[in-house]
């Protein structure tokens, strides 16, 4: 084994009483990449923001290139030589690219020279490894490709050796990832040594030399990436052996009851977020919308269930049309009979500042079986919420608890509870697993089947392509606004990647 | 030419009352720069001036009162920065502490102290910051035109006042031209940029309040020591939040900042010279209406009917690290 | 990042800490009066015996937390709506006018017993209306609130000036203000319910709107966690987006709690105009909406927690009236240092203490803390 640019020996680390990292060793050879694979919440980025000096270790040691290194805060690992890209980018938005770059790296007290040295300097690495973009760019308007690649310079410029990328093709298209995967094996020719952390076992597959996998704060296994398989790392990852499929029967679909008709939706910039999309959903299936997050999905949902203004277009609700090109009501969405679950839980499906009981009514608060004329009917909605929890078994089972202390799967679990029970005909539910535990994430699943196997129309939006593929009786890809291309349930992962790339090669495929 | 030397008058007097606004003005464009808003200006300029007036009474010295204004400012900047940069509470809540803890120490301290009932005692001319006379001043007053506003516009100020204008495009050269100014609106933008490229935060914002604390000092100074003769209690009169209008007036940029106080002095300036006398076309505007005008025209600004204005995109907020 | 600090006990979080903060503030400045040269425990002494010694005292003492309690509910409203009304003093000032106008009117025709609900609906609709141009620029223009209110407290200050000098001012008196309200103007005084417990008073301005103020904070009480509409407000208050998520509209939530914001500060008016003065004044608000602010911050927004923190402020504003009578050194200003040290040390340093208690709490009993849900990814 080559010299080892990174070792850490016995790191921990708890948030109160989360323990995020327990007793870490890790040696990362020079000139390689190294994957670091785990669920969310596995403790990855927390490792990895140790590594950068922005959280301190409450033990261990930290060895750059077999030097103890007291990384204390970003500038000793900047001193050490290392470079982090974050998953959301660190960069200020109404600078210039060469402005980002230089910040902090300055030089000296006046600007002047140090952009013109920077100005040069650009130009190099540009000719080395490839990394193209005009220096005079203000970053907000360019796409985030181009805002991924302006970080990757930021650790470059700095004469980073060591580059720790945090889920770095979560933004990216699978054909903007391989072109980022180009540039790392390119980095790694130079002799730097990569950090690639993810969630995605393919990117891993695909560009690392070693991997580690994480589970609940610990490092389980390393392995040569070339010794071994998606199944074991997978299986690593959850511990145990995972049902790839969820096991459901064949869907029955009946009437339809959501049609969608030429939605077109805009963001407050006026940029089109979704372009002229038209499906059906009916009761009885699930409808699986798939796509790279960022290309409409989150504005899709949020403009069928009424929260944001769509430009034109029309939307039927169990035969019924809603106007949805002027201000909608969400309330009055539910009464007829959509239940939403949003992607956004912290800060949209829950008021984590409220006791379970008050969440459980959010968005019903107006219906009469929770009011006594202008008054809540306290009673009323804490029965309610105890049998919820109940049915649920969602923990702990205290109606009066803030929300804020539940985990993440049971907080799903709340919102779920709200929504479902509602018996609504139709349900959108947007990435249903983020942040939930594997336990949570099998209960939730056969939820959702149920929901189907009750006569709903489901429309379910994940960035996780397994998910959709698992659950959803019909596939939609959805790519820059559009939707690009329908598949069956047994459509193969390679067919749907490039669908959501953009490219539609069904006869390629065939 | 009788309207020519009422304007060149007006003129005069709406320079030196914008000079205080500008101060301040200048002193919140660091602080909201950097993400922290400081609606306390108004409170730190109260107790430059009582610190300047107590400190120029007791030692005789213009300068000694400057020293001694900026130096309680500077206090009253790190009292904010210690609540909203160390502790992350509300910034408004902390700016609204230190206005109420200046306009009430400034009148217990000065009574305590000289018992003149909230005052200093008054100045001569050697411990205030007197007129400074550009060359020629006199040769050129009869000069027409050009000789006014030479020797009465230009001419005359004290030094303060040309610090004031000085600090414009000093202001902007720092924010746009040094390695500080570079950091400074990044941290009023995303701090957790500034933070990852290994930038303290919180040191950087402290040097921003730090900055702001000076400034108000000077403005505090300026009432005290050159406008006036000595501390009169709140004295600072609104200025302070004027000032902020200004600010927002003039989207956080140092060079509209200078415009901005100026309009707003000009409008200060009318209506006394103009007090009770009737308007052309429109008749008699009471003079109520001209000292809320400023306040009127923010308003109108902040509803979006002139422009936008937007604020560093951090502002207000504090720095939490993210996990 | 949901839970920044470990859970503390209820009553620790609502009773002790600000406990704690406001026993600082109050060491703060006693070393301001230390540094005055006086003596800050015999200053503390002469300050309750002023608040609390006799009838007379404690007169005074509720008669001024009547105007903190409006005012202390009336920001506690709006920050329960993510709003900070910083123009409480404008809102409480046009608020006189309501109550004025009312009074000029009807004090002639009505008895009192009319003209009070007529005038609080004044007072209420006046505040109300001066709350409202903020509130719409908010909710439809997004305008910092903040700064408008600040704004709208001097265009306030500018609009009573110039009405009372020109405009209201009867004909041929020199003093800017009404002229004095019939007795059909004037609220009964309270005195005579202190008297009842054998304490004399020979004469104090508390009147009948202290009682109208605690009804307003009970039915504050009611709004907030008892309502749907108050469940709104809370929700806006804590998360804009899921108001939005879950049918509350925006533009309605901010216009109607800023106008119930706004009708509490301005209802404020009551107090001094119609229970005391008997006449519209100038100035007559004289810092009670900034008082609000400390207030409402000092009670947590509850208003179980406002009423005593407004008495507290009262007793501050009687008994610094009578600590600026036994030390010259101390004037009445003294109080307004206090505020502003209950305002930082309640408020925006509120936090300081309480890593400390917590670790307190952690030793004293290890089970207590902890319980940070979220794990990081």
């Amino acid at each position: 084994m080559a010299e080892a640019a990174i070792e850490l020996i016995g790191i921990n680390k708890s948030f109160g009483a989360v323990q995020a990292n327990r007793d870490i060793n890790l040696a990362i050879p020079a000139g390689t990449i190294h994957g670091i694979v785990g669920e969310n919440g596995a403790g990855k980025s927390t490792l990895m923001s140790i590594l950068y000096g922005f959280y301190q270790a409450d033990s261990g040691e930290i060895r750059i290139g077999g030097k103890p290194a007291a990384i204390k805060t970003p500038s000793d690992a900047i001193a050490a030589g290392i470079g982090m890209v974050h998953q959301h980018f660190m960069l200020v938005q109404n600078f210039t690219v060469i402005e980002n770059v230089i910040l902090g790296a300055e030089g000296q007290p006046l600007l002047k020279t140090s952009i013109a040295k920077a100005r040069s300097e650009l130009e190099r690495l540009e000719r080395d490894y490839g990394l193209e973009v005009n220096p005079d760019a203000v970053v907000e308007e360019l796409p985030v490709g181009l805002q991924q690649r302006v970080e990757i310079l930021k650790a470059l410029f700095r004469g980073a050796d060591i580059l720790i990328l945090d889920e770095p093709t979560g933004v990216l298209t699978p054909a903007e990832a391989d072109h980022l995967f180009r540039i790392l094996r390119q980095l790694k020719e130079e002799g730097k040594t990569i950090v690639l952390i993810t969630h995605k076992l393919r990117e891993i597959m695909a560009v690392t030399d070693n991997v580690s996998v994480m589970r609940q704060g610990a490092l389980v296994a390393t392995r040569k990436t070339s010794e071994t398989t998606v199944e074991e790392l997978a299986e690593l990852m959850v511990g145990r052996r995972v049902l790839l499929r969820v096991e459901k029967g064949t869907a029955a679909p009946g009437e339809v009851l959501l049609s969608v008709r030429n939605l077109t939706v805009k963001d407050s910039r006026g940029v089109t977020m979704v372009d002229n999309v038209s499906f059906d959903v009916r009761a009885g299936e699930i409808v699986g919308i798939a796509g790279v997050a960022g290309n409409g999905q989150s504005e899709l949902l949020e403009t069928i269930s009424g929260i944001r203004v769509a430009v034109s277009g029309t939307v039927t609700l169990a035969g019924q049309p809603i106007d949805l090109t002027s201000e909608a009501d969400p309330g009055e969405l539910r009464e007829r009979g959509l239940a939403h679950v949003p992607e956004d839980r912290h800060h949209m499906g829950l008021v984590l500042a409220f006791e379970e009981n008050e969440n459980a009514i959010l968005g019903y608060h107006d219906q009469s079986h929770y009011l006594r004329g202008p008054f809540l009917d306290i009673e009323a909605i804490r029965d309610d919420a105890r049998e919820k929890i109940g049915k649920y078994d969602i923990r702990p089972s205290d109606c009066r608890l803030k929300t804020a202390n539940f985990s993440g799967g049971n907080q799903q679990k709340i919102v779920l509870s709200r929504e479902m029970e509602r018996d609504p005909k139709v349900l959108i539910v947007g990435q249903p697993t983020r942040g939930v535990d594997v336990g949570a994430i099998e209960f939730i699943h056969r939820r959702l089947i149920d929901m189907r196997d009750q006569g709903k129309a489901v429309l379910l939006v994940s960035v996780e392509l397994d998910e959709i593929r698992s659950l959803a009786d019909r596939i939609l890809v959805m790519f820059a606004g559009r939707i690009v291309g329908e598949r069956g349930p047994d459509a193969t992962e390679r067919e749907c990647g490039l669908l959501m790339a953009g490219i539609d090669n069904r006869e390629a495929a065939e | 030419m009788d309207f020519f030397n009422t304007l060149v008058l007006l003129l005069d007097s709406m320079v030196r009352l914008s000079v205080p606004l500008l101060f301040a003005a200048l002193a919140g464009l660091y602080s909201e720069r950097s993400g922290i808003f400081d609606i306390g200006l108004e409170g730190k300029m109260l107790a430059g001036a009582f610190a300047s007036g107590a400190a120029a009474a007791v030692s005789g010295s213009a300068w000694l009162g400057l020293c001694a204004a900026v130096a309680i400012s500077v206090f009253l900047s790190l009292v904010h920065g210690f609540a909203s940069i160390t502790h992350r509470g509300n910034q408004i809540v902390s700016g609204v502490a230190i206005n109420f803890i200046a306009a009430g120490s400034t009148i217990i301290l000065g009574q305590a102290w000289f018992s003149q009932g909230g005052r200093t005692p008054l100045l001569g001319a050697d411990s205030r910051f007197g007129a400074v006379r550009l060359p020629f001043a006199e040769a050129v007053r009869d000069v027409p035109i050009l000789g006014p506003i030479y020797s009465e516009l230009l001419s005359g100020h004290s030094i303060l006042v040309y610090i004031a204008f000085l600090m414009v495009p000093f202001t902007w050269w720092v924010l746009f031209r040094t390695r500080f100014g570079l950091r400074l609106r990044a941290v009023g933008e995303n701090p957790a940029a500034v933070d990852t490229a290994g930038i303290s935060v919180e040191w950087l914002r402290y040097r921003a309040v730090i900055c702001t604390g000076i400034l108000t000092g000077l403005a505090g100074t300026y009432l005290a020591l050159a406008q006036n003769a000595g501390f009169v209690k709140d004295m600072s009169a609104g200025r302070g939040f004027i000032a902020l209008a200004a600010l927002i007036f003039a989207k956080w940029k140092p060079v509209p900042v200078m415009f901005a106080c100026l309009l707003f002095g000009f409008l200060d300036a009318t209506s006394i010279r103009f007090q009770g006398t009737p308007l052309p076309l429109i008749g008699p505007v009471p003079v109520q209406f001209m000292q809320a005008l400023p306040y009127i025209l923010t308003v109108i600004l902040l509803a979006g009917f002139i422009g936008k204005a937007i604020p560093p995109r951090a502002g207000g907020q504090p720095y939490v690290k993210e996990r | 990042m949901s839970t920044p600090y470990a859970k503390l006990p209820a009553w620790a979080d609502y009773g002790l800490i600000p406990l704690v903060n406001l026993l600082v503030a109050f060491i703060v400045a006693g070393l301001v009066v230390l540094l005055v040269g006086e003596n800050p425990f015999r200053a503390a002494a002469i300050l309750v015996e002023g608040a609390f010694g006799g009838g007379q005292a404690i007169a005074y003492t509720l008669y001024y937390a009547t105007s903190f309690i409006f005012t202390g509910l009336a920001v506690a409203v709006a920050f329960h709506c993510g709003l900070f009304n910083i123009g409480g003093e404008g809102q409480a000032y046009v608020g006189g006018l309501g109550v004025a106008l009312i009074c000029l009117s009807f004090d002639g025709t009505f008895p009192w017993w009319i003209n009070f609900p007529l005038a609080t609906l004044g007072a209420a609709a006046a505040g109300a209306l001066w709350a409202l141009i903020p509130a719409y620029l908010q909710a439809k223009r997004g305008s910092h609130i903040v700064i408008t209110t600040i704004m709208f407290n001097f265009i306030a200050a500018s609009l009573m000036v110039y009405l009372l000098v020109d405009v209201l001012k009867p004909a041929g008196s020199m003093a800017p203000q009404t002229r004095t309200f019939l007795e059909g103007g004037q609220l009964p005084k309270l005195n005579w319910v202190i008297e009842a417990f054998g304490l004399p008073i020979r004469s104090a301005p508390f009147n009948l709107s202290f009682l109208l103020a605690l009804i307003a904070a009970f039915l504050v009480w009611v709004l907030i966690w008892r309502t749907r509409l108050g469940y709104e407000i809370r929700t806006r208050g804590h998360s804009p987006r899921a108001a939005r998520y879950a049918g509350i509209g925006e533009t309605r939530i901010i216009i109607v709690t800023m106008l119930i914001s706004g009708a509490l500060a301005g209802m404020m008016a009551l107090n001094p105009v119609m229970g005391d003065q008997g006449r519209l004044q100038l100035d007559f608000v004289t810092g009670a909406g900034f008082v609000g602010i400390a207030v409402a911050l000092m009670g947590r927004s509850h208003p179980a927690g406002i009423v005593p923190a407004a008495i507290l402020f009262g007793m501050l504003y009687q008994g610094g009236a009578e600590l600026a009578f036994e030390m010259p050194a101390i004037s009445r200003d003294m109080i307004v240092i206090i505020q502003g040290l209950v305002i930082l040390f309640a408020g925006a340093l509120e936090n300081m203490f309480r890593p400390y208690i917590q670790t307190i709490f952690a030793s004293l009993k290890p089970r207590s803390a902890g319980l940070a849900a979220e794990k990081g990814g």
